[in-house]
């Protein structure tokens, strides 16, 4: 599992790969809220392109970071996450807190 | 039903062992010849179970994660997932979507849930002190509902 975390302006982005389980979660969680302190952006967006597995970790790790986002007044976009990482969130009803994006790279709805 | 295969795996409770857990299962479920999609399901809910067991069952102490998994007559795949952990005093509230006893770690509280809309069927028999046995059966190659 690995994070790599982009600095945009007003926004980080965070691209996730590999599997993100209840043993990756707590690493991916530090970086990105790391980052996100720092920078206070206004959007922070979680790339899933590269993300193989996830399982309801990732559903605490996306939520756990809507709630920081709301901390400062930004939010947070879900971006391109596979079938059936997609059919995890649905089922969570994440949907309703962060966007969820299929875009390309570089897609950002206001 | 009649087993036509069967594998048993033991391993300590080390949060580590949940990706090769349900690695492990999702290659003896690949014998059955599933699709793309039940081997997402099956490691899902694999990965929920044994994480209950880590995170819940084996709280602050180790234990044996043990999973038996059986492919029956018929193409059905059959998984049970033993802890002898703390157990469960209420399952049924265990089982209720977004019920967590552990909020702060940012679980979700959608264990049971995952499993029980990826798999065909879900038991859970629970004994507190003793500890949890988690039984979920897929049919593979059926057609999705």
């Amino acid at each position: 599992m690995s994070v790599k975390i982009l600095e945009e302006e007003n926004r980080t982005v965070a691209v996730l790969s590999g599997e993100i389980d209840h043993h990756s979660a707590r690493g991916i969680r530090n970086e990105i809220d790391y980052a996100v302190r720092e920078k206070q952006p206004q959007e922070l967006i979680l790339d899933f392109s590269d993300v193989g597995f996830m399982d309801s970790s990732g559903v605490g790790l996306v939520m756990g970071r809507c709630k920081l986002m709301q901390e400062l007044s930004g939010k947070v976009i879900v971006r391109n996450p596979p079938s059936h990482i997609k059919k995890v969130m649905r089922l969570s009803g994440i949907d309703r807190l962060a966007e969820i994006s299929s875009g390309e790279e570089g897609v950002c709805k206001k | 039903m009649k087993t036509e295969n069967e594998m048993k795996i033991s391993f300590a409770s080390k949060s580590e062992n949940e990706g090769f857990a349900r690695t492990a299962v999702s290659a003896f479920a690949a014998l059955c010849d599933p699709c793309v999609e039940d081997i997402a399901d099956i490691r899902t809910a694999v990965s929920e179970a044994v994480t209950n067991c880590i995170v819940h069952a084996y709280r602050g102490t180790q234990g044996v994660v043990e999973i038996t998994a059986r492919i029956l007559s018929g193409n059905e795949l059959y998984i049970r997932i033993k802890d002898k952990g703390c157990g469960i005093a209420d399952v049924k509230q265990a089982m209720e979507p977004l019920y967590t006893s552990a909020p702060f770690e940012e679980r979700a509280g959608l264990g049971f849930a995952v499993m029980e809309s990826f798999m065909d069927s879900l038991s859970v028999r629970s004994e507190v002190g003793k500890g949890t046995v988690v039984t979920m059966r897929k049919k593979i190659g059926g057609k999705d509902e």
